[in-house]
């Protein structure tokens, strides 16, 4: 089962080295990885989706915990989520493919962000699913360049901060 | 010099602080020292180097700060584990930055793996060259975060004082663990005004000590309805100094008790319902009643696959409780029916409130009639003088009460089996990580940590030459470490696993070649003795033990011994090769 679990650390140097290396040495595998700022000063917020069983989920969060760096760990995929990630797609479009491109660009409700001689970049944001779609549709046309964000995500509501 | 000289009176010690504790403009050195002696250090374990010159500058002429100088790293950092096993207190190492850091690493790993608090101190070059590959650089955080409970660099000398109270705490609650703390050597140079403070702040880091009462009420119901219970316990009885509350416990429920190896000192070997350890080595007995057992309740004890053996199949009828102060230990290998999260003693007192007994009588029954079936045992002879019988021999004159400290190997196994321990704390020996080179160096830091009590290293022949440097130290402080070679001139353990499992395809185990020990430790200044029949060995014995300050003392032993019972790699716990041990 794919899971999403959001991790509240100390901002402090070192500590994605801590926590990749945890996974890496555990045996639990990361899809994505995606760390930024949060709401609160001096923490960050990580977003990792994993693959695993129930027994390895509660392994990895208990693991986590035990990271003097770590606050706080939730699987967000426990409760109704949003999850989001980017995509740059740099498409080799002719001009005589263009209006296709952009049919596609607008159904997906995605957008164009460098127009040069020979390439497009779109730009997409949504669930990977969405995103693995319009790879997939702009693939006939020629994909030069690929760079996704990785996951992230937050429950719906206010279920818990 | 004598062993008191290097370690601190504690007679001055409020006076100390009042001292330690002023205001002044001292460099990062000096409040690396000041702050160690408030955290009650008594004796550091360290070698020196160019990252950590100027630490040692302010050792100089101060005499309040004690220090060992080791002959090795991997000596300092295996005295800092004895130190810290035996005494509850945490254990101290120094050493410079690059190789002198690198050699800190399989001690390092041995602690972590056993659950020490360690605090391990590192120069490293300074802050401006890190990251450029300078003299004697090396990424010791980065090489050390899988074996360390948690480090830091310390990147301004301001957090200094607050880093090393952190790491003192970190190291020594909780599941205990090795802290590592690297200082560049601009850093150790730099002042500013001593603060030491007050209070230690660590929001993200909480550990659980008070379990739920729900789910010791769960283990106590259960308690109540089991007919074969059996207690497992382990290393976490030692360090949460609760033997006590599980003799207590195990009095109210009438359960049998197997110990682990790191356990073995909790629970008196010869008590009534003391099983002895199970597992590769454990007793007949022990793995008997963990097969059958319809109740288990593991105490500090984590399911090591050389106690669980062949994981599918392991106590394939029992309810799985579980008591540890680390969650994630719960679960991760068996499935758990009752989890209790906490201090171990904390749950044992809570649960001694109200423990009731088991319905065990039948079943205590039957476990002692399989201990008076199966006791261990070795084919002795009259015109030999075997292993196990130099070690019942140690057993017997010094009434099960001396701090043991083994190295790993055979001879580890049959201290496991043969040594009746008494009193908490007093068997160190490198369980998790199987560290040959762990006994004798270990032996100095619990002499250390104990100056007035007896404390025997017993190693094997391999094993005593992966750090017999540290002789040196013994002669040179007087530590009177007595120092047991258990010599079979070969890779005892090894061979045995060749002759079983690999058809007797000796490979690479015969140790020719080895010292003359008792030639070895006269050319330190160290006593040198060497028995190689009974009656030679009782008689050397007993010189040894008369003898002040340090003695080795070797028993050459036959090469084929193997230690018995055991259950092979891959096998369930009730498919036991009794070997010699057969009735
Ligand atoms: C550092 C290290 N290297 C290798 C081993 C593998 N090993 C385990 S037991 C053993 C043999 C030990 O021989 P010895 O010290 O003579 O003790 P004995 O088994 O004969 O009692 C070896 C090589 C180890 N545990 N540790």
């Amino acid at each position: 089962m794919r899971h999403v679990i959001s991790i509240l650390v100390n901002d402090q140097p070192g500590v994605l080295q801590r926590v990749a290396g945890l996974f890496g040495r555990r045996g639990f595998n990361i899809e994505s990885i995606t760390v930024g700022t949060s709401e609160e000063p001096g923490l960050s917020r990580m977003v990792i989706v994993t693959r695993g069983d129930e027994k390895t989920m509660e392994q990895i969060q208990k693991q986590l915990y035990k990271l003097i760096d770590v606050a706080k760990v939730v699987d967000l995929s426990q409760n109704p989520m949003v999850a989001r990630e980017l995509a740059l797609i740099k498409v080799g479009a002719e001009p005589s493919e263009r209006p296709e491109v952009f049919g596609i660009v607008e159904t997906f409700r995605a957008s164009v962000v460098d127009v040069a001689a020979n390439t497009l970049i779109v730009q997409v944001v949504g669930d990977s699913d969405k995103i693995d779609a319009m790879v997939e549709l702009l693939k006939p046309y020629g994909i030069k360049e690929l760079t996704r964000t990785g996951v992230t995500a937050m429950t719906r509501g206010t279920l818990r901060k | 010099m004598s062993i008191q000289s290097v370690v601190s009176s504690s007679q001055s010690r409020e006076e100390l602080r009042q001292r330690l504790l002023q205001p002044d403009v001292i460099t990062g050195s000096e409040i690396l020292l000041r702050t160690l002696l408030l955290e009650g250090v008594e004796c550091v374990f360290g070698y020196p180097g160019g990252a950590v010159l100027y630490i040692y500058d302010a050792m100089h002429g101060n005499p309040d700060f004690k220090h060992l100088l080791t002959r090795h790293e991997q000596g300092a950092i295996h005295a800092a584990d004895g130190y810290a096993r035996s005494s509850g207190k945490v254990g101290v190492c120094i050493a410079t930055s690059g190789p002198g850091a690198t050699n800190l690493v399989t001690g390092i790993a041995t602690a972590y793996m056993d659950s020490v608090p360690l605090v391990c101190i590192t120069g490293n070059v300074a802050t401006s060259l890190i990251g450029t590959d300078a003299f004697q650089e090396a990424d010791i955080i980065g090489i050390t975060m899988p074996i360390t409970k948690h480090s830091y660099l310390v990147r301004d000398v301001k957090d200094l004082a607050r880093i090393i109270r952190e790491a003192f705490h970190i190291a020594n609650t909780g599941r205990k663990g090795p802290v590592l703390i690297d200082i560049p050597k601009d850093v150790s140079n730099q002042k500013t005004t001593f603060i030491y403070p007050e209070t230690i702040e660590l929001p993200t880091y909480k550990p659980t000590v008070y379990p739920n009462k729900m789910q010791v009420d769960k283990l106590l119901a259960a308690i109540e309805e089991a007919e074969r219970p059996v207690i497992l316990a382990g290393g976490g009885i030692v360090y949460a100094d609760a033997s006590k509350e599980l003799m207590e416990f195990v009095t109210k429920t009438r359960i049998p008790v197997t110990t682990t190896l790191l356990g073995l000192s909790g629970f008196p070997s010869a008590h009534e319902l003391s099983m002895g350890m199970p597992g590769m080595h454990g007793t007949k007995t022990a793995n008997y009643a963990l097969q059958n057992a319809d109740l288990l309740i593991s105490i500090g004890a984590r399911f090591d696959d050389r106690v669980t053996m062949k994981l599918d199949g392991f106590a394939p009828h029992a309810k799985i409780a579980h008591i540890d102060v680390d969650p994630a230990e719960i679960g991760k290998n068996v499935k758990t029916a009752i989890p209790v999260v906490g201090d171990v003693k904390e749950v044992l007192k809570l649960a001694n409130l109200k423990a009731r007994p088991a319905k065990s009588e039948a079943w205590i029954q039957r476990i002692a009639e399989m201990k008076a079936q199966y006791p261990l045992r070795y084919k002795d002879a009259e015109d030999q003088l075997k292993p196990q019988y130099v070690i019942e021999m140690i057993s017997e004159t010094t009434n099960g009460e001396a701090f043991i400290t083994t190295d790993v190997g055979q001879h580890q196994m049959w201290v496991a089996q043969y040594y009746k321990f008494r009193n908490p704390r007093s068997l160190i020996t490198s369980g998790g990580l199987g560290t040959m080179g762990f006994g004798f160096p270990s032996a100095i830091g619990v002499q250390m940590a104990h100056p007035d009590k007896l404390v025997i290293s017993i190693n094997g022949d391999g094993g005593m030459q992966m750090c017999s440097q540290e002789l040196a130290i013994c002669a040179i402080n007087n530590i009177p470490v007595k120092i047991v070679v258990i010599n079979n001139q070969v890779l005892g353990m090894v061979r045995q696993w060749q002759e079983l499992i690999y058809d007797s395809r000796y490979s690479h185990i015969d140790l020719a070649g080895s010292p003359d020990f008792v030639k070895l430790a006269e050319a330190y200044g160290v006593k040198g003795l060497r028995a190689t029949t009974k009656e030679e060995a009782r008689a050397v014995w007993q010189e040894a033990l008369n003898t002040p300050g340090p003695v080795l003392v070797e028993f050459v032993v036959p090469k084929f011994e193997n230690v018995f019972p055991m259950v092979p790699q891959g096998n369930t716990l009730d498919e036991m090769i009794m070997g010699d041990s057969e009735p």
